[in-house]
């Protein structure tokens, strides 16, 4: 096929030839890297030296909540401004118009009272296992998700309040927690270190909830009818 | 070979063909999904990169891979919110400069 026998605006041989050569070369310039090995020891070490300290005894949430908390806590900013985005769209749009199937129904019976349940299981987990506060609020929000496409609303009475109020919790009592460590010399984010492992805590449990309402509220795809 | 090399590579691999797709094809819902498998090959490039040092795993590498799933499904509910948009509005999900290919990429064309 030639190049003039193209529709009008398909990229072109030349475009085409180029883009692979660019790709070939970063392709071999990180193959090399990979080949020639480790050229620094990593973290593990320094990780695991300053582990005790941290408030957590899973490494990985040790760097998530307490090492690189920056990383955690900007995190929480760009999932609040993806969701103020989405909801500055538009209204949301009616996802379901007819009666949904007693396949789904019966399917929710189940699976929505556990979530609860797995949620402040890897919540909890997370300290010390695989897990924490972004798999709980995935669960829970995958709850949520159920609810929206089966068109339901939960039985029990939740408090009336604004979701927004619920979706800036998690970067607000983050960023609270964050600067109330400051006095006494420390840094933002600079856990005491008798308190580490309660605050980390408290920064997950408000995360959880948020990251659930901010996943569901994404999911909606715009602003929900009730919201101001 | 070991395994965390085949991730790395893997990872690689998937990059390539994200980028690939990203520039090439002009439906927006393409895009989106080449960032999508851009963002995979990139976690798994990471992790695999993380691991190839043999004694502990790096757990650095793994916490900044969670981070980037978390911020790569938020990008990715706020494009596709963004390509509803644009659809509604002018009828083709295509960038404008792309307005005039065919959106299917049919091949033998």
């Amino acid at each position: 096929m030639s190049s003039a026998s193209r529709p009008p605006g398909e990229p072109g041989l030349l475009l085409r030839a180029v883009l692979a050569l660019l790709l070939l070369a970063a392709a071999a310039g990180v193959a090399l890297a990979l080949v020639a090995g480790q050229v620094a020891p990593g973290l593990s070490g320094a990780v695991a030296a300053a582990l005790p300290d941290s408030g957590a005894s899973n490494p990985v949430t040790a760097v998530l909540l307490n090492f690189r908390g920056y990383d955690t806590l900007l995190e929480m900013a760009v999932l609040t401004a993806a969701v103020v985005g989405v909801w500055s769209l538009g209204p949301a749009p009616r996802i379901r118009e007819t009666e949904p199937s007693p396949v789904l129904l019966g399917m929710n019976s189940v699976l929505i009272p556990l979530a609860p349940l797995i949620c402040a299981y890897l919540l909890w987990a997370g300290s010390s296992r695989p897990g924490g506060a972004f798999q709980a609020g995935a669960v829970l929000a995958a709850a949520g998700v159920l609810f929206i496409i089966s068109g339901r609303r939960p039985a029990v009475h939740l408090p009336a309040a604004p979701m927004s109020w619920g979706i800036v919790a998690g970067l607000g009592v983050f960023l609270a927690v964050a600067l109330a460590v400051m006095p006494g010399g420390r840094e933002l984010l600079e856990y005491p270190r008798g308190l580490a492992g309660a605050l980390i805590l408290l920064v997950e449990t408000a995360a959880t909830v948020s990251i659930a309402l901010i996943l569901a509220g994404l999911f909606i795809g715009g602003r929900p009818e009730d919201e101001p | 070979m070991s395994s965390a090399l085949l991730y790395a590579g893997a990872g690689m691999g998937l990059l390539l063909v994200g980028v690939w797709a990203l520039v090439l094809r002009a439906h927006l819902l393409r895009k989106v999904l080449a960032i999508n498998v851009m963002g995979s090959g990139a976690f798994l490039l990471l992790v695999g990169a993380g691991a190839m040092g043999g004694g502990p795993v790096d757990p650095v590498p793994q916490a900044m891979v969670i981070t980037g799933i978390v911020v790569s499904i938020s990008a990715t509910a706020l494009a596709l919110a963004l390509v509803l948009r644009i659809a509604y509005a002018t009828g083709k999900a295509a960038l404008p400069e792309d307005r005039e290919r065919d959106l299917m990429d049919r091949e033998g064309r």
